[in-house]
């Protein structure tokens, strides 16, 4: 669905990361790890063509993304932001049906049809009383959810989410993760594909997601997180001592160090 | 406004739109009575046929009803301008000449008014001198590699505004003190004294053809107004919705401008008034600015020509009535810059 090829990242002329590649399909939720400032954001951006790559290809439907217009882009992939304020007072239901933009037309209004949409996408999510609220009075949790509806509105194979549980509490994160593995494996659909960024490697463990660990400008490992959330490379990665532990449930925790200084890089 | 529970939208849009305009026809009949000239409503209503005493058909046919008109004119285009601007730029603090537009049209009148130009001819050039400050303003923008398009257009709207005021303050200097200087100062301040039909009539087609491309992308400046990058994310090309919009609400405000004068605070403070009634979505803000900033430049030039002896300037009293409001908003506590 999405394949990228050798890409080099970043503004300007000076590449942020370099020889990036990675592909995603329906119904796989990849997660990409790594530390602040490593180029999740930026990657976000190019993937979704808002910045041009350095060099390398960005396939869409296997097609080059540059290629497209933005609304053939917005009609294969939706994208999630942190939640924020606008300067304006709409309803969430409006919000939500912004999603609907790129099947509109130029000149042309959302008609009931998309509106029953976007009540059905804030429905599914449990937030059908939103609608008539004023989204800028929502909270953080409340915000980030009828953006994830308008994901859904949107109705795309691939949702990009940045960081989409910062700044929520622990009950709206445990809701919005709930929430995300539900979309990429929605039995109604064939699925979509999810591509989510997140600071917290547990999350990658919750949502058994692949894993694209990013160090220094690079991929360091992309698999299943098992496999690629180990202690080694988790301590590699964030500079300090983290081992990774299996709970009497069967899942597995990261947890790092407070005490020790990092190990050999 | 309660604590997020209540819906936005107050009134259901048909009634609002049919009280307002029932309003604004109240409000134009009575513009028209009022005057020196003492009419019935009897008198105007056979004016208005066509028929009955000549001097009466005379003073409403020739004398208010082009100057009603104008003002219909020029406070439907500033606050639809207005509201345009506000949503474009993502803050409600915004007025129609934040790209430099009422300095550039300023500078092309009073260089007019310098060279001893015709009426027509200060017209012309204060249209072409507001198109010509916000073309500059876009051009040089495009030229500026920067993240925020946004912020970096409020920007060389400040330049290019401080540039055209400069230039209108030598030409001031230069300005013959007796017969130039006080038409400067007049047409600064904005007025609708000396309108007549022949004045409105190349105005009106210009702010249509303005409104028209805004009222099509209604639902697309709804989006633009979360930022480029989620309204690209959407399926907007935003770059050129922006320069298309920009574009309408430019020749929007140039044109009335040029008939009007510099007359503030009618963008800024109308489409407000607007957002409170029916919401921020542009499909009915839009109209409802339309109205509303109709009726309320009606009710100020009324008043500009009939509460002293002499004519006070448009922008006098818009200033006097819109900056106690601007300041009652701020305390309100609405957002600024986000």
């Amino acid at each position: 669905m999405l394949e990228a090829r050798s890409l080099s990242i970043g503004y300007g002329k000076t590449p942020l990361g370099t020889g990036l590649n990675l592909s995603i399909k329906p119904g796989e939720i990849l997660c990409l790890l790594g530390p602040n400032g490593c180029g999740k954001t930026t990657l976000f951006r190019t993937l979704m063509g808002l910045l041009p790559a350095i060099d390398g290809t960005v396939l869409l439907g296997g097609k080059p993304i540059t290629a497209q217009t933005r609304a053939q882009i917005a009609r294969t992939i939706a994208y999630v932001p942190q939640a924020h304020a606008p300067p304006f007072p709409f309803d969430a239901l409006e919000v939500v049906l912004m999603g609907r933009t790129a099947r509109l037309g130029a000149f042309a209004q959302p008609s009931a049809l998309d509106r029953g949409l976007a009540r059905a996408a804030m429905q599914q999510l449990g937030i059908g009383g939103l609608a008539p609220r004023d989204y800028s009075r929502l909270s953080g949790g409340q915000r980030q959810l009828v953006l994830i509806a308008r994901a859904l509105a949107q109705d795309t194979p691939l949702i990009v989410m940045d960081e989409p549980t910062a700044s929520l509490d622990f009950g709206n994160q445990a809701q919005v993760l709930a929430q995300i593995e539900t979309l990429a494996r929605d039995a109604n659909t064939n699925g979509r594909g999810v591509i989510l960024s997140t600071h917290d490697p547990d999350q990658a463990f919750a949502l058994n997601a692949r894993v694209l660990l990013m160090h220094n400008g690079s991929v360091l490992a992309d698999g299943p997180a098992a496999e690629v959330l180990s202690g080694e490379n988790l301590s590699t990665v964030y500079g300090l001592n983290i081992t990774v532990e299996t709970t009497a449930s069967g899942r597995r925790v990261c947890l790092p160090s407070l005490r020790q200084s990092a190990p050999d890089r | 406004m309660g604590q997020g529970t209540t819906p936005n939208v107050a009134m259901p849009g048909l009634t609002l739109t049919a009280g307002l305009l029932a309003a604004l026809i109240v409000l134009a009949f009575g513009a028209v009575l009022i005057g020196p000239y003492g009419l019935s409503p009897g008198q105007v209503v056979l004016a208005l046929l066509g028929q009955g005493d000549p001097q009466a058909q005379i003073v409403v046919w020739h004398i208010r009803l082009p100057r009603v008109g104008a003002a219909l004119l020029v406070g439907a285009a500033l606050a639809a301008a207005g509201a345009t601007y506000q949503a474009l730029f993502r803050n409600p603090l915004v007025s129609p000449d934040i790209l430099g537009v009422s300095a550039g049209a300023g500078l092309g009148a009073v260089a007019g008014i310098f060279l001893s130009l015709p009426v027509a001819a200060i017209q012309g050039a204060a249209f072409v001198g507001g198109m010509a400050a916000v073309g500059i303003v876009m051009l040089v923008g495009a030229m500026v590699r920067n993240a925020d398009q946004t912020l970096t257009l409020v920007l060389l709207g400040v330049v290019v505004g401080a540039l055209a005021g400069a230039a209108t303050s030598l030409l001031k200097v230069m300005a013959d003190p007796y017969d130039q200087l006080p038409a400067i100062t007049f047409w600064l301040l904005g007025s609708l004294a000396a309108i007549t039909t022949r004045d409105i009539l190349p105005a009106l087609p210009m702010v249509l053809m303005g409104l028209l491309p805004l009222a099509l992308l209604r639902w697309r400046i709804n989006v633009l107004s979360l930022g480029d990058e989620e309204a690209r994310a959407l399926g907007v090309e935003a770059g050129r919705t922006r320069l298309v919009v920009i574009a309408a609400a430019t020749l929007i405000t140039a044109s009335v401008t040029a008939l009007a004068g510099v007359v503030g605070w009618v963008g800024l403070v109308i489409p407000h008034i607007a957002r409170m009634l029916v919401g921020p979505g542009f499909g009915r803000l839009l109209p409802t600015s339309v109205l509303i900033g109709a009726g309320y430049l009606l009710l100020v030039d009324t008043l500009a020509r009939t509460i002293a002896a002499a004519e006070v300037p448009l922008g006098v009293l818009t200033a006097v009535i819109g900056a106690p409001f601007f300041v009652w908003l701020l305390a309100r506590g609405r957002r600024g810059w986000s």
